[in-house]
């Protein structure tokens, strides 16, 4: 089964790599972007059974750090949990 | 000295760390594959050098943080024996939650690769009993996530307790309260992104590294 996590980085911390973004995509020539934000997406192939717990486990030990980062969780068939 | 330097998949300064140490204590570094479960005994320092282990996957030292060694780093750590990271090394040690923090892709975006000059702070560790605090050395460093970040809080806890290693003198990467290096709580490990281990011979044309060193083994006394 699918599962879903997006990793970004917390407001407040610099996001360089988003930085750059946004300034190449204004020497596109394209206007209206107040700001970008880059982060990852992590897909998951989970067996039955495994616990939104678990998943949360997983982001907390390995696959966002949260000292700077923050992770969201889309599992198609549950809310998901957010920290 | 007995020392370990450890080596990852990726890591490229594993060969500098063992001739650095080697040539200040006069005693050939233990290299120590990742794989590993057990250190040697009777180890005086343990080194964690820098280099990209793992391809940089993820998070810079996020993957080899959770190798099998690192189990037995964190409870020789914990023993009160000195750990050192360098560079790919301090990212590693933060990863493993045995340094408060962590490195960021660099404020300017790009590698930063150069000689640097340092401001000695305040720690008190067996890797800085070398130096004086307020004195500049030059090291050089390599990296491209030297970005040093953590709450204010864990910032103003660093600075309280008088473990910041060493501090950029001018801007380098972004790094918050222009931080280079901290130890820990009990002044035994020690990560920085500079490399002490390429500032130790004539002909690295400088030689600022190598007191590092020296300060441990007279440490460390052996």
């Amino acid at each position: 089964m699918k599962t879903r996590v997006y990793v970004t980085l917390k407001n407040g911390v610099l996001d360089p790599q988003g930085k750059a973004i946004h300034h190449a995509l204004e020497g596109l020539g394209f206007s209206g972007v107040n700001d970008v934000r880059a982060g990852k997406l992590i897909e998951l192939d989970l067996a039955e059974g495994v616990s939104d717990e678990d998943v949360e486990a997983m982001c907390r030990k390995l696959l966002a750090n949260t000292v700077i980062e923050n992770f969201r969780i889309e599992r198609p068939e549950s809310q998901g949990a957010a920290a | 000295m007995k020392s370990a330097v450890i080596v990852f998949p990726g890591s490229n300064c594993d060969r500098d760390m063992i001739v650095g140490l080697e040539t200040v204590t006069g005693q050939r570094p233990i290299p120590i594959w990742h794989r590993e479960t057990t250190l040697p005994d009777g180890l005086d320092v343990i080194a964690v050098p820098g280099g990209f282990s793992y391809g940089d996957y993820l998070r810079s030292g996020a993957m080899a943080a959770n190798s099998p060694v690192m189990r037995a780093v964190k409870d020789a750590a914990e023993r009160g024996v000195p750990v050192l990271g360098v560079c790919n090394g301090f990212q590693i040690l933060t990863e493993a939650g045995l340094l408060p923090g962590a490195l960021m892709r660099n404020a300017g975006i790009r590698f930063v690769c150069r000689d640097v000059a340092l401001t000695v702070g305040e720690a008190r560790s067996p890797f800085t009993a070398g130096y004086r605090a307020g004195e500049q050395v030059v090291f050089p460093v390599a990296h491209h996530d030297g970005n040093y970040q953590a709450d204010a809080e864990t910032l103003d806890r660093l600075e309280g307790e008088g473990r910041i290693a060493f501090r950029y003198a001018g801007e380098c990467n972004g790094s918050a309260r222009h931080i280079a290096g901290i130890v820990s709580e009990r002044g035994n490990v020690l990560g920085m992104m500079p490399h002490p281990e390429r500032a130790v011979e004539p002909a690295h044309g400088n030689q600022d590294g190598r007191r590092l060193f020296e300060g441990l083994l007279e440490t460390v006394g052996a």
